[in-house]
């Protein structure tokens, strides 16, 4: 493939970040000194830059203000009593913008919109529904985020009811031992579909950068490891784990030894993502609900919004255009103020 | 058609959907061989009038475009600026995903294949300056992290694509994070003309408007004539005599239009529609010389501009002392005046709260910025029972509705004029759901990119309208095509003769017009046009 990204093409800097990876993650399970390197100070270090990253953003994000109210309206305005108004696609008060960004943040309104373009002979332009990339990324999102949830349980003692419950319910066709979690399956699913559309799409290849591939491969590479401590051999000392999330939790770390290899392969994954997350497209999670084409009320001319940088312009006024055109519009009849 | 225009139809539609090996990240554009594609410099004359920096008189096929000699400090000062100042700008540089699904949802992408003009590449073209320049990732990996370096050869590919964007906002209606690829080219545009650069066909209306009030530079006296024209002409139609108040002081509503109603066809049996309607409820308006324009090409500029072009509407309307503003059929005067003019030009607290005087019908949606659309205001009076239709006189005419960009997109007016239209005829239908409402494609030629030069860009951003309505002209025999929106009115005749042959294009308010039976008319032999009346006796067909 002789338009594959950069990224992948160049193999000096392939082989640099791979062997750095090995060599870490191999020092980091037999010496102590290297498992309170991965164990804890890399941990404790991606939450900080996590935390400080994000609110960094969010900050900038929010410092700027938004001087015009540009709501991008799906459909029908409110306006005359009698004509039905759209209020989640177009509202107009604020109750209407929670449901719309509701819509938007859990099931992904704009995306189940979607429709392909196809141009057949005739020329005819067919716009056909097109919902894999609204169902790909809604499976994927869903299940991360019950994943995350369900990890929970290393955190807390004793576990939390909820998480108990969120377990059965993901491992509720029972199938195998250790019972299969349908979420596995299904992000492994969706991920594939997420990467290989990249790949194989020939638009997307065209429009994809390594910023496109590292969080999915990465994201990817968390699940499989996570898969094989869970279905495979190579389990990991799970008290020994607890042991070490209840430690990072509670402040007082703790480093138990003997957890096995997989799992700090498997930490150090998940904290490259938490610590690369601020600076990455990924905080389309947090940008979602400031953007101001969702988030705001389509009420524009029934409320004034104010513009915190509004300053004065060099404008035309009557008097000045009058003054050019008094003659012209005296013979043409136009009566003036003062004559 | 134009000079550097001559392929058929079946050449142009010929369209090759595979990003070309190259990366994208390759700026050069051969302006050459693109002509056709993009429209000719601003004259340093209207640059220099507007005050606008480095007024110069330049061509896009010169090597050299004489920028200033600190360029790259304007733009990544102009950048830096809009950050701070834009939440949007900023947001929407950080947070897309390059998910694609805007990607097949521009009418330019559709109509060219150019991969640049999938709005997710239009924007990256400013985004990998913005990270290059601006995130920590971009400073140190450049490229890697999607970065690419400022040249002049940057500043002429956004130009070429910046130019190709009519800012529909088709594009935000299908992100997932409403990023908003219209608002990237507004900033983008701004961006460019800190360094004198603007095409020739948003400058001069703009410039003009700025001098006489409007964009075509109609005079004052000239207004008056036209006007006044304007009712003679209806006199021969209807037999009826209508008054065109001008200037009148202390009128319930001034009324603003777009100036090409009154000097542009078809726009101009729209004008007669709205005199028409105006005479026959008896309402207390008048015109403005001084306002003789509601579209604003400032839009196509900069907010900047917007301001300065749209300060005389309120102005005018405190000057004259009217209660509310009546706004008619333009679409990206809408855009303006429902999301910008109270913020910009406001508070306009001299004014009253809109209040229909013919049905007491108080528009509370309007309540702020006291500016009342035309179709709002006429869909009202219908459902009140306050003129009477007979659509049978639109007969001759088989109708689809176009939904305009900006009232569709930026504002949501949808079902007013569709009930404006299933009222004043018999034969309306619509065209494939995935082509109107929100979902409307642009006529290819918004947002001042409608000159001559462009006609090929025009005609391909154009296909997608243009393919929707063909299928209803087969389907249903549609031979006329109503809109709201004057740029439409001024491009969409050509498209269609190009893609569609035998269909027109018309405003609602001309239908209304035809169809608006008038006190003491004559029997009304042609339409407003002069065509002679066909009418097919009984009901008509239309969809529901
Ligand atoms: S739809 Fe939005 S997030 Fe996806 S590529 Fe386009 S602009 Fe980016
Ligand atoms: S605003 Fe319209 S023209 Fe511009 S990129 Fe989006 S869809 Fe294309």
């Amino acid at each position: 493939m002789s338009s594959m990204p950069a990224f992948f093409t160049s193999k000096r800097n392939n082989a640099i970040l791979a062997i750095a990876a090995v060599v870490f993650i191999l020092l980091g399970i037999f010496t102590p000194f290297f498992r309170i390197v991965f164990g804890v100070i890399v941990p404790y270090m991606a939450i900080l830059i996590f935390l400080v990253g994000v609110a960094a953003r969010v900050w900038q994000w929010a410092k700027s203000p938004e001087p015009f109210r540009i709501p991008t309206s799906c459909g029908q305005q409110l306006s005359l009593k009698w004509m039905p108004s759209s209020k989640l696609d177009n509202p107009s008060t604020t109750l209407g913008v929670i449901g719309r960004m509701a819509l938007e943040v859990l099931c992904f309104r704009s995306l189940f919109r979607n429709t392909k373009a196809e141009l057949k002979s005739g020329p005819r332009l067919v716009y056909g529904t097109s919902k894999y990339l609204w169902l790909g990324a809604l499976a994927f999102h869903w299940c991360f985020l019950l994943i995350i949830l369900r990890h929970l349980r290393y955190f807390a003692n004793p576990v939390p009811s909820f998480v108990l419950f969120l377990e059965s319910l993901d491992g509720f066709f029972q199938i195998g031992v250790p019972i299969l979690y349908i979420s596995n399956l299904i992000i492994l699913g969706a991920l594939a579909f997420l990467l290989f559309r990249r790949l194989l799409e020939p638009k997307l290849r065209y429009i994809s950068l390594p910023a496109d591939y590292f969080p999915l491969l990465l994201i990817l590479g968390i699940v499989l490891t996570g898969m094989l401590m869970r279905y495979t051999a190579w389990k990991p000392d799970i008290v020994g784990v607890k042991e070490l999330a209840m430690g990072l939790v509670s402040f007082r770390p703790a480093i138990p030894a003997g957890i096995g290899c997989l799992f700090y392969i498997h930490l150090f994954l998940v904290c490259t993502l938490i610590a690369y997350f601020p600076f990455s497209k990924l905080m389309h999670m947090a940008g979602i609900f400031l953007s101001p084409t969702r988030n705001m009320a389509n009420n524009n001319r029934m409320q004034r919004h104010i513009n915190p940088w509004n300053y004065p312009v060099k404008v035309h006024t009557y008097e000045e255009w009058e003054h050019e055109f008094r003659d012209k519009m005296k013979a043409a009849g136009y009566k003036f103020d003062k004559e | 058609m134009a000079e550097h225009f001559n392929k058929k139809p079946e050449e142009v539609v010929r369209i090759d959907y595979h990003p070309p090996q190259k990366a994208w990240m390759d700026p050069t554009i051969d302006f050459e061989k693109k002509r056709g594609n993009w429209c000719y410099g601003a004259a340093a004359k209207n640059t220099k009038y507007l005050d606008l920096p480095h007024p110069r008189d330049w061509h896009p096929t010169d090597e050299d475009w004489k920028l200033p000699e600190n360029w790259k400090e304007i733009i990544l000062e102009g950048i830096k600026e809009r950050l701070e100042k834009y939440r949007s700008f900023r947001l929407f540089m950080d947070i897309c995903v390059r998910c694609g699904a805007c990607a097949d949802k521009c009418h330019y992408f559709i109509g060219s294949g150019d991969p640049k003009n999938m709005p997710v590449l239009r924007a990256e073209l400013l985004r990998s300056i913005y990270r290059n320049d601006f995130t920590t990732a971009g400073k140190i990996l450049g490229q890697y992290a999607g970065g690419r370096e400022l040249t002049v050869d940057v500043i002429k590919e956004w130009f070429y694509y910046f130019f190709q964007c009519t800012e529909c906002r088709r594009c935000s209606v299908f992100c997932p994070y409403g990023i908003d690829t219209a608002e990237i080219t507004m900033h983008a545009r701004e961006l460019l003309s800190l360094l004198g650069i603007g095409i020739n066909w948003i400058m001069e209306p703009a410039a003009n408007c700025f001098r006489t009030g409007n964009h075509l530079g109609v005079p004052p006296h000239a207004f008056k004539d036209n006007v006044e024209f304007a009712a003679d002409d209806l006199k021969d139609v209807t037999g009826v005599e209508v008054e065109t108040p001008i200037h009148k002081k202390g009128a319930e509503v001034l009324v603003i239009v777009p100036s090409a109603d009154y000097f542009g066809n078809p726009h101009y049996y729209t004008f007669l529609g709205y005199l028409a309607l105006f005479h026959e409820i008896g309402l207390d308006f008048t015109f403005s010389a001084y306002a003789s324009e509601g579209g604003n090409f400032g839009l196509f500029h900069s907010r900047e501009m917007i301001k300065r072009l749209n300060a005389k509407i309120y102005a005018e309307a405190k000057r004259l002392g009217v209660k509310w503003i009546l706004g008619c059929e333009c679409g990206h005067m809408w855009r303006v005046l429902h999301q910008y003019m109270d913020t910009m030009n406001g508070p306009a607290d001299f004014l009253e709260e809109p209040v229909s005087p013919i049905t007491g019908t108080r528009f509370e949606n309007a309540k702020s910025t006291k500016m009342v659309h035309i179709c709002e205001f006429t869909a009202d009076l219908i459902q009140n029972g306050k003129i009477k239709l007979d659509p049978r006189r639109n007969d001759h005419w088989k109708v689809t509705f176009h939904d305009s960009c900006n009232p569709a997109r930026a504002m949501g007016l949808i079902e007013e004029p569709r009930y404006i239209l299933r009222n004043a005829c018999n034969y309306f239908y619509e065209m494939p759901e995935n082509t109107i409402k929100e979902q409307t494609f642009c006529c290819g030629s918004g947002s001042g990119l409608g000159t001559d030069e462009n006609l090929e860009m025009r005609l391909r951003g154009g296909l997608p309208r243009a393919n929707a309505v063909k299928y209803v002209r087969d389907k249903h025999g549609v031979n006329v095509l109503s809109c709201i929106c004057a740029i439409d009115k001024a491009t969409l005749p050509d498209l269609l003769k190009y893609w569609v042959p035998d269909v027109d294009v018309c405003g609602v308010h001309e239908l209304v017009g035809n169809a608006l039976i008038m006190k003491g008319e004559n029997e009304r032999a042609t339409d407003l046009r002069g065509t002679p009346i066909k009418t097919n006796g009984g009901q008509g067909e239309s969809q529901p």
